[in-house]
């Protein structure tokens, strides 16, 4: 009986691959270790409050974002002289509740981030890996490519795109896309061309492996903590892009709400409504640096050498302090 | 040193021309380009005859080998807005964006490498804590909301400075600080941690036990090395301000420059005029690249122009 049952546990972990419980642990360990660095925790908090937000937009908006009555038209907020409980942050100059719009552009925001990390690190990734891996012509071919355009930058070239096909939050997410892959390329190249060498990529090619497994298998796994660090930088990048696009009028279009173009519009009022560009900005500027900080911390905490680096440097502090 | 500048200009001339197809493509393939210019009435008619007069009723190879003449000669045709020659217009323009781009990258080194040196001498003291903070500002803050921040402050509540437009040297204040900030925190944050690496390594060690003076030995020996990363940010934060950050700053206090100019082009349909600015800006960029490339061997004498 009792054999019976192990056999069942053990069938049960063999099939989950043992993962789940690693994950699960390497999961709780980074946790412990965020409470001990606050400002990746900082990080963090602003990242998943985002995700939370723009979920739960209908619910925590206390007004339609796009419906506005013009007798409420450019109220300031709730504190200010002449502002009412009603609309917390004010209204802008057609009476739509700015807290609510700025909720709501949380997922304008989160859905032309993500989607352009997507889209430009899967590509970007594979042509690292090709060029990486084959070498030869295809490693100088895609590298050249990747050479001429990252010598120019891209917002120049996305104006003159966005400025023939309509913009939209697909276009605006296709020029990003397009002029964020290099940056994914590089860097999965180069980790490619070091791990090449190493023994055990050699035994996986010595004992048959095909190049797809031996790229999937074997090299693709030394990616992740780089590849991590990178996507979450980037995001950040990609936030301000998009708010930038969106306030020169070439993003997303009204009546959808997206922080840039709140800051747009609300540019018209500066002289008569400061609110209307302050509060959109400074949830631009508080979502990147919540990633950005993230983005430190995981640089130094999915890292092996800089987490050895940390360790090192701990030790011998606790050494010295000892000794005093 | 010859060969090298040639290679270097070679590759530049790639990416000029890189560019150019890509406009090409996107304005001839993607969009069709008599939508754009002639209004949504017109009648079949005016478009072919418009499009007879423009050349567009070519096959696409026919016209690329056209622009691609038309390049060599610098000849972007004529604006239809302003009915002058595309490059009459933005070789007039150009000088005003360098009047701003100039300045605020004077104005970020001066800043910078001062504050990143500073900091780099006590790691965690107060000037630290302000290159970090100014460097996360860099990171963080929408361009375009900083410029409007300034506005706000220095022009809407102190009425000490105008607040748009161009022309005399105040106007010129709030656009080259905006530009120029963001800036500062991102290079003060490079002189930092490279000058951090080079105060630890053994030269530094060495030349303070030969008893060469403190200053001489952070100011000279180590900075000098700590440098080349610094001029690689500097060079690439040049060109993000003259392609990039000023089309949007540009646009913030309507300053009359190129980047202006590039966004009334999209916003009165002037395809001709947006070819030829990105044209010269990708000439530009390239200015700066080769200029970059040949300062390295002035700093760091180890590197080899092959």
């Amino acid at each position: 009986m009792r054999t019976q049952e192990r056999v069942r546990a053990r069938r049960r972990r063999e099939l989950l691959g043992g993962r789940p419980y690693e994950m699960l642990r390497a999961l709780r360990s980074a946790l412990d270790e965020l409470w001990g660095d606050k400002v990746g925790l900082f990080g963090l908090l602003v990242v998943v409050g985002l995700v939370l937000v723009a979920v739960l937009a209908p619910v925590l908006a206390p007004h339609d974002p796009t419906a506005g009555a013009l007798g409420d038209r450019l109220r300031p907020p709730a504190w200010a002289e002449g502002g009412s409980a009603r609309f917390l942050l004010g209204t802008d100059e057609q009476g739509r509740d700015i807290l609510s719009r700025i909720i709501y552009g949380t997922r304008v925001t989160l859905l032309v981030g993500g989607s352009v990390v997507l889209l430009a690190g899967t590509f970007g990734t594979l042509a690292g890996l090709v060029a990486g891996y084959k070498g030869g012509r295809w490693d100088s071919v895609i590298m050249r490519i990747v050479d001429t355009q990252v010598a120019f930058p891209g917002l120049l070239l996305a104006l003159v795109i966005l400025a023939v096909v309509q913009p939209s939050v697909t276009s605006v997410i296709a020029v990003l896309a397009l002029n964020g892959w290099m940056v994914y390329a590089r860097m999965t190249r180069g980790v490619v061309l070091s791990v090449k060498e190493m023994p055990y990529v050699d035994a996986a090619e010595i004992v048959g492996c095909r190049p797809r497994r031996v790229v999937l298998r074997h090299i693709l796994p030394n990616l992740a903590s780089p590849l991590l660090t990178l996507a979450v930088l980037e995001f950040a990048r990609i936030i301000l892009a998009e708010a930038a696009l969106s306030f020169l009028g070439l993003g997303i279009q009204p009546p959808q709400a997206s922080w840039g173009l709140m800051v747009s519009q609300g540019k018209n009022y500066l002289f008569s409504a400061w609110w209307l560009v302050t509060f959109p900005g400074l949830a631009i500027a508080l979502t990147v640096l919540g990633v950005n900080l993230l983005a430190s911390w995981l640089r130094v905490a999915a890292d092996p050498q800089e987490r050895e680096k940390r360790f090192a440097a701990a030790t011998s502090q606790r050494a010295t302090q000892g000794t005093v | 040193m010859g060969r090298f500048a040639a290679r270097r200009i070679a590759q530049g001339l790639l990416v000029v021309l890189g560019v150019t197809i890509v406009v090409f493509v996107v304005t001839r393939l993607v969009g069709d380009p008599v939508d754009v210019l002639l209004p949504l009435e017109a009648t079949a008619e005016q478009r072919a005859e418009f499009e007879h007069r423009l050349g567009f009723d070519r096959p696409i190879p026919v016209q690329f080998v056209d622009y691609l003449e038309d390049l060599a000669r610098l000849d972007f045709g004529e604006s239809f807005w302003q009915h002058r020659p595309v490059m009459e217009i933005v070789l007039e323009h150009l000088p005003r964006t360098f009047t701003l781009v100039i300045p605020a990258m004077l104005l970020m080194v001066v800043l910078a490498v001062p504050l990143g040196v500073l900091a780099a001498l006590r790691p965690g003291g107060f000037l630290d804590r302000v290159t970090v903070v100014l460097s996360l500002i860099g990171l963080s803050i929408p361009q375009f909301w900083l410029g409007l921040l300034l506005i706000l402050v220095f022009a809407v509540e102190l009425k000490l400075l105008p607040p748009l437009g161009g022309g005399s040297p105040k106007h010129m204040v709030l656009p080259v600080l905006t530009l120029a900030l963001p800036a500062v925190g991102r290079l003060a944050m490079i002189v930092r941690s490279s000058m951090i690496e080079e105060l630890n390594q053994q030269y530094v060690k060495m030349a303070l036990a030969k008893g060469i003076p403190y200053a001489r030995v952070v100011g000279v020996h180590a900075l000098r090395n700590a440098a080349i990363p610094a001029l690689t940010l500097s060079g690439w934060e040049f060109i993000r301000a003259l392609a990039g950050y000023s089309v949007i700053v540009e646009f913030v206090f309507q300053w009359p420059g190129v980047g202006f100019l590039a966004m009334q082009s999209i916003e009165r349909q002037d395809l001709f005029l947006l070819q030829g600015i990105v044209f010269v800006v990708a000439v530009m960029v390239v200015v700066v690249n080769v200029i970059v490339d040949i300062l390295y061997k002035a700093i760091d004498p180890r590197i080899k122009l092959a």
